[in-house]
């Protein structure tokens, strides 16, 4: 059927925008507005960073209504995969979380994840949640394909 | 300083004309609804804020100030006034001849290219980018008719932009929602950015401090006005995409 094929696809879409969305809204909520660990710019960012920053800073606002709104889709299509979803966030999640800390904080020197300690233990638990995400991601998506093929 | 008494007269034209509007319409269709024109009026006086009154007095001299003046003339009023849909009450008041006239107008070259939301996104964003990093914001405050014609062009820019999006009143030829979403991330983008370059190099005449507050209010109320406009955007998106007229138009194309 092509019509299941376009929505397990479709599930897989709304979780990964969703997952991009909720990793920028923790990162502005928690380590910007609450910790006040990140700056809002610490002035040694490279062009290309304040360009990459604002690019998917303007992308993670759509992603998130645009994912909910997907999501809502999907079930009033009642072709909502909840285990290919949940994966799909976590891959989204895991994928923006690492391209933050690799690209953005480390090439394009943003800012950092917090001033005035060692930043190299951070950065490592912040990439390896980040790439733990995207494993449980992936291994999630994969699983609820085997489950349909068992059906 | 005239400039606020001749908006203000502007501003009671505006809304006076819509209550005629409103009464002309109900003659043939049924009565225009009051939440609309609740979004009108108060799109007019948060509009009217940024040049009369105490943020416009305190807009001279202060940053954060103008800035504030801007989200408000830039963005919120343009957002308020095209979901009070003026076009199309102005169409369903106006006598057929007269509508044929302002559809023809919608329908030109000239407004075609206008509403395009390349276009429209270049206007509002780039005309922003002109303002701050050349001398133009150092003009504005020397002379009354330049920032006349600034304050005209952000919510001209603005208000352009928002139709451009939203598609509230008759455009003729639409563009897709996914092609709106597209330019509508890079002007949010070109907004950001913009606000992060101004937090480190700021405009002429202002000082450092100043500068970091009012790049930051651009930066998170633009967002929080840009993030109403994804909404609105996605829900058009999502009624219009509702299984039963889809699946069904597909349907019967089979």
């Amino acid at each position: 059927m092509e019509d299941s094929h376009t929505y397990r696809r479709r599930n897989v879409l709304s979780g990964f925008l969703f997952g991009v969305g909720l990793v920028a809204f923790i990162d502005e909520a928690v380590f910007h507005q609450l910790l006040h660990w990140h700056h809002f710019y610490d002035l040694s960012s490279t062009t290309w960073g304040l360009v990459s920053d604002g690019f998917f800073h303007a992308l993670s606002w759509f992603a998130t209504v645009g994912g909910l709104f997907l999501f809502a889709d999907l079930r009033r299509r009642r072709s909502l995969i909840p285990l290919r979803w949940v994966g799909a966030v976590m891959l989204g999640s895991g994928v923006f979380q690492l391209y933050d800390g690799l690209i953005q904080h480390k090439l394009f020197r943003i800012h950092q994840i917090r001033y005035g300690v060692d930043i190299f233990y951070y950065d490592l638990i912040w990439n390896g949640i980040a790439v733990l995400l995207i494993a449980a991601g992936i291994w999630c998506i994969h699983l609820s394909r085997r489950k349909e093929h068992v059906r | 300083m005239y400039v606020d008494k001749f908006a203000l007269c502007i501003a009671f034209f505006c809304i006076l004309s819509y209550l005629l509007a409103m009464k002309y319409s109900a003659k043939s269709f049924k009565a225009w609804p009051l939440r609309k024109l609740l979004l009108f009026v108060s799109g007019i006086v948060i509009g009217l804020q940024a040049v009369a009154g105490p943020i416009a007095m305190h807009a001279h001299h202060s940053f954060v100030y103008h800035m504030i003046g801007h989200l408000l003339l830039g963005m919120l009023a343009p957002l308020l006034l095209v979901l009070s849909q003026p076009v199309t009450l102005l169409l369903r008041a106006l006598p057929q001849s007269g509508g044929r006239a302002v559809s023809r107008i919608f329908r030109s070259r000239y407004a075609r290219f206008l509403i395009h939301p390349i276009t429209a996104a270049v206007l509002n964003i780039g005309g922003l980018w002109l303002l701050y990093t050349t001398h133009l914001f150092h003009y504005m405050h020397q002379s009354s008719l330049v920032s006349m014609l600034v304050h005209l062009h952000i919510f001209a820019a603005g208000y352009l932009f928002t139709l451009a999006m939203l598609y509230t009143d008759p455009v003729s030829y639409r563009k897709s929602y996914l092609y709106r979403v597209i330019v509508f991330v890079f002007a949010l983008a070109g907004h950001g950015i913009l606000s992060k370059y101004l937090y480190a190099n700021p405009p002429m005449g202002i000082a450092a401090a100043d500068a970091q507050q009012g790049a930051m209010l651009m930066y998170y109320g633009g967002d929080l006005i840009d993030l109403t406009i994804i909404a609105i955007l996605c829900w058009q998106w999502y009624q219009a995409a509702a299984p039963k007229t889809s699946l069904s138009a597909a349907k019967a194309a089979e």
